[in-house]
């Protein structure tokens, strides 16, 4: 059960950041969590945002490169030590975490990332009793 | 017979039979053996060699290379005759290199000078008359019929692609749409309100009507009646056209032009796209060593050379066109006989010294069309820091990813292909699409920005 995050690819100048930003603003959109990765000269600005679906014409229209992905959302408590846990049983059934974010919410940890076979993650999370948060449920944090 | 059938014949003066059910305009020009087309160049070069006696440049020129007209026995010798380039249109600016009366002529392209004086070229009404000839037998021969409706892309005004392919389709007999350049919504609305079924316009704005026609949902297989595309005037890489020709679902023809010989015309795919046919019953052509101004062999990479053979207003003698090229043949499956050059390596004034390097930027083209990751705008910066130039390959990304790795990889195998083949590292950028400028003419591919030392 994987969630809808957006990716818009951004060059590392003033004024591409605003211009994601005020699209989204404009068309109403809150923005539930965000990360950037980026290089020199450019970067990759994931968010979880409500209404992704909507979020991505939205931004198509206002001329952002922007893609859609898939990935996973789990809870975690709140104590030190639970994300490592959760990363080692990934690492152990060998599947890669490719990227990875965090925010906390509620006294509980939610951890955003993406693997290399959703599907091989799948069973992971069920047969290690992981909390995994579904897009209703995210949507209801807005 | 009504009038209307009448004036889709073609022209008859110079250039003979009817198109009618012919897969040729000109049948009996088109399908010239090769001693015909020779014979036929040797009796248009000595006539124009003599009306050049009209004009007191060429007296000067002929006077200084100790020729007359009656030294051009054959058309070897045609290599007595003295060269003529740009600076000899812009020392003469703006008639004097005119070889008829003002008074006969009716048509004035200029092109603006960045450096130093315009050009201008004059046009007889006999001159407009055989250039759109060649206008329409080109289009005739990539399959355009007077069923066709043609809509031109191209900027009017001075800019000889707006009337030159206007006055061609006309005469061709198409319902022609003076669409001129830009404002991309219009145009699509015009491709599906009057089934336009060919479009002439520069690559790089072909390209930009296709992003148009995406992002309104319009899919040119579906939504349009396009059979034939037109592209010229920009130096594009066989990788550019294919991709052009995916995009849109039909096949693009090549061209060649210069306001100098007229404009759009001089030079044509037929549908083997093997190669433009140069029409020699109008054109003398060579290829010559841009150094020492010899001839080249047949399929070795040389300047441009071009006499015109039918102009009254402004013939041109031995024009150093400055486009590189290569002959690649004297027949054609296609029935010409009509000498085939290759697309054009891009001008030698386009050509970029990097480092003792002799780059065009086609060959950074050619590279960056492989990489079905990347969208096709691109625009070359050079740069110099401390003594080294540097070269910035900035290139739009078709697709965004959501994948830092594959970047990184695409970057860098760029990077790796770029250098194979001009044989140094640029500085590769990958930018988001649509963040580098369009222009709705020609497109700006190249700035440089070096310090120049002398
Ligand atoms: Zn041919």
């Amino acid at each position: 059960m994987t969630i809808h995050q957006l990716s818009i690819f951004i060059e590392n100048r003033s004024g591409t950041l605003i211009k994601v930003l005020d699209a989204l603003k404009e068309a109403n959109i809150q923005i539930i969590a965000s990360t950037i990765a980026d290089t020199a000269d450019y970067g990759i600005y994931r968010l979880i945002c409500s209404e992704p679906m909507r979020a991505c014409d939205e931004l198509k229209r206002a001329g952002v490169a922007v893609a859609l992905s898939e990935v996973f959302v789990i809870a975690i408590d709140n104590e030190p030590g639970r994300a490592a846990d959760a990363v080692k049983a990934f690492s152990q059934a060998d599947i890669d975490i490719t990227y990875m974010y965090s925010f906390l919410n509620e006294n509980r940890g939610l951890l955003i990332f993406r693997t290399n076979d959703n599907e091989r993650a799948q069973q992971i999370i069920t047969a290690n009793n992981m909390q995994i948060i579904s897009e209703e449920a995210l949507q209801s944090l807005v | 017979m009504d009038n209307t059938e009448t004036l889709r014949q073609p022209h008859s003066s110079l250039t003979g039979g009817a198109g009618g059910g012919s897969s040729y305009f000109n049948p009996s020009f088109e399908t010239m053996s090769r001693e015909q087309i020779e014979a036929l160049q040797l009796e248009r070069l000595q006539k124009t060699v003599r009306h050049c006696m009209n004009n007191e440049f060429y007296r000067k020129k002929f006077a200084e290379a100790g020729i007359t007209p009656d030294d051009i026995k054959t058309l070897a010798d045609v290599r007595k005759l003295p060269f003529t380039t740009k600076q000899d249109l812009r020392d003469t600016y703006p008639f004097g290199m005119a070889c008829v009366p003002l008074r006969d002529c009716v048509r004035l392209h200029s092109s603006s000078g960045t450096t130093g004086n315009p050009t201008v070229i004059l046009h007889t009404q006999k001159d407009l008359d055989e250039w759109a000839n060649q206008v329409a037998r080109n289009l005739w021969m990539v399959g355009l019929r007077p069923d066709d409706v043609f809509q031109n892309s191209s900027g009017y005004g001075m800019f000889t692609g707006g009337l030159g392919f206007q006055y061609g389709a006309e005469k061709l007999g198409m319902l022609t749409v003076p669409a001129a350049a830009g404002n991309s919504l219009r145009q699509i609305k015009f491709i599906k309100d009057f089934g336009t079924t060919a479009i002439h316009a520069v690559p790089s704005y072909v390209t930009r009507l296709y992003e148009v026609m995406k992002e309104e949902g319009v899919d040119p297989r579906r939504d349009t009646k396009l059979k034939v595309l037109c592209i010229g005037a920009e130096p594009h890489s066989e990788e550019q056209r294919r991709r052009i020709e995916e995009m849109m679902g039909v096949k693009a023809y090549n061209s060649f032009g210069m306001s100098e010989m007229c404009g759009p015309g001089v030079g044509f795919e037929c549908p083997e796209q093997n190669g433009m046919h140069f029409w020699e019953d109008y054109y003398i052509v060579e290829i010559v060593d841009p150094e020492t101004l010899e001839p080249v062999p047949d399929g070795e990479i040389g300047e441009l050379v071009l006499t015109t053979l039918c102009r009254e207003a402004m013939p041109l003698l031995r024009y150093r066109t400055r486009d590189l090229t290569r002959v690649l043949g004297r027949s054609c499956p296609c029935g010409r006989n009509h000498i085939r050059l290759d697309r054009m390596r891009g001008r030698s004034d386009d050509m970029m010294v990097l480092r003792g390097v002799n780059i065009f930027p086609i060959q950074i083209e050619k590279i960056l069309m492989q990489f079905p990751e990347l969208a096709s705008n691109y625009l070359i910066t050079l740069t110099t820091d401390e003594e080294n130039d540097n070269m910035t390959v900035e290139v739009e990304l078709a697709q965004p990813t959501d994948d830092f790795k594959q970047l990184l990889d695409l970057e860098h195998e760029i990077r790796r292909r770029l250098k194979d083949e001009i044989l140094l590292t640029p500085i590769v950028k990958l930018v988001a699409k649509g963040s580098l400028p369009v222009s709705e003419g020609k497109a700006v591919r190249v700035v440089d920005k070096r310090k120049v030392y002398q």
